[in-house]
């Protein structure tokens, strides 16, 4: 039980990754890749913040009276994560608003047709 | 006891959405619950005495991500996700193997909240306890972002001006023919 309950955020952790990199790889909408990308994204942001826990700690900021605290290093790490992901993030939105510009669609399926690449 | 109960059950919540998010087709609902799905994680992050993580995800994560999915789902007046013509059995079974060898990979990993773990153990000590005489601030994640690793924090907002400039050349230069693009580019600026 103990070994069940100390493990079940990663095997979570793991199912989420999974469930992102299925949307990615399977689903042909681009908006939808996007998403999938952000919940693997996402996935790994919560695996971090797991293993940065202590049991019995306290959020990581300095008070008279508390003596353990939960390991500040990996929340920095996330915390620049999550900014930059948005940047990217941001990025493939804006490359998807010009593919529909020059293709009319944004499924790619349609695309690759147009483009007779496949 | 209580904190562990509302970490099964956040983590729950998570999975359900993420596997809705699959079966959708609907881009708005997509959208929609992708947000849902950040908003859970702040909450999550919040429960794992990660507060600055949370309030980040909360903001970013969830605030900006899903109004620049909802401006592009606009532009690109698209709502319908089309059938995909593939059958899902190579992707499916790809996943499932890569998942596979992760879940074998998590036997070694030190159970949830282990003080004795090794990332708890190594420099993590140092700067719990050197970080408020050697900074003078009490947060210690705010003393590491900004002090010990500044640099580190300027090349994220090198990173996030690229991000900018770059969304700026690809839908900035034509805005004249078309106003409503003006609003995406706004919201682009301020991630």
């Amino acid at each position: 039980m103990d070994f069940i309950l100390g493990h079940y955020n990663y095997w979570v952790v793991i199912l989420l990754m999974m469930v992102g990199f299925y949307i990615v790889i399977s689903r042909g909408n681009l908006i939808k890749k996007i998403v999938g990308l952000n919940i693997f994204q996402a996935s790994v942001f919560i695996l971090y913040i797991s293993l940065s826990t202590v049991e019995n700690g306290t959020i990581p900021i300095f008070k008279e009276g508390f003596e353990v605290y939960s390991n500040p290093l990996p929340h920095v790490l996330i915390l620049t994560a999550i900014v930059v992901g948005v940047a990217t993030t941001a990025l493939g939105l804006a490359l998807v608003v010009r593919i529909k510009e020059a293709y009319g669609t944004i499924e790619e399926d349609e695309i690759h047709e147009q483009d007779h690449s496949l | 006891m209580i904190d562990i109960l509302i970490n099964v059950t956040l983590l729950a919540f998570l999975a359900i959405t993420a596997i809705a998010i699959v079966r959708m087709t609907h881009l708005f609902a997509i959208v929609m619950l992708y947000g849902i799905f950040s908003f859970l994680t702040a909450g999550l992050f919040v429960v794992m005495d990660a507060a600055d993580v949370a309030f980040t995800e909360a903001a970013v994560g969830a605030g900006i991500s899903t109004v620049l999915m909802l401006a592009t789902l606009a532009l690109s007046k698209d709502h319908q996700e089309k059938k995909s013509r593939h059958r899902p059995w190579l992707p499916l079974s790809l996943v499932v193997v890569t998942g596979a060898a992760l879940v074998y990979g998590t036997m070694d990993i030190p159970g949830f909240g282990d003080p004795a773990a090794p990332s708890q153990v190594h420099v993590a000590p140092y700067y719990i306890e050197q970080s408020m005489p050697d900074t003078g601030v009490p947060n210690m994640v705010t003393a590491v972002l900004a002090s010990y690793r500044g640099f580190d924090t300027l090349g994220e907002v090198v990173v996030v001006f690229t991000a900018g400039i770059a969304v700026l050349l690809l839908i900035g230069g034509r805005r004249a023919k078309q106003t409503d693009k003006t609003q995406l580019e706004k919201e682009s600026d301020d991630a």
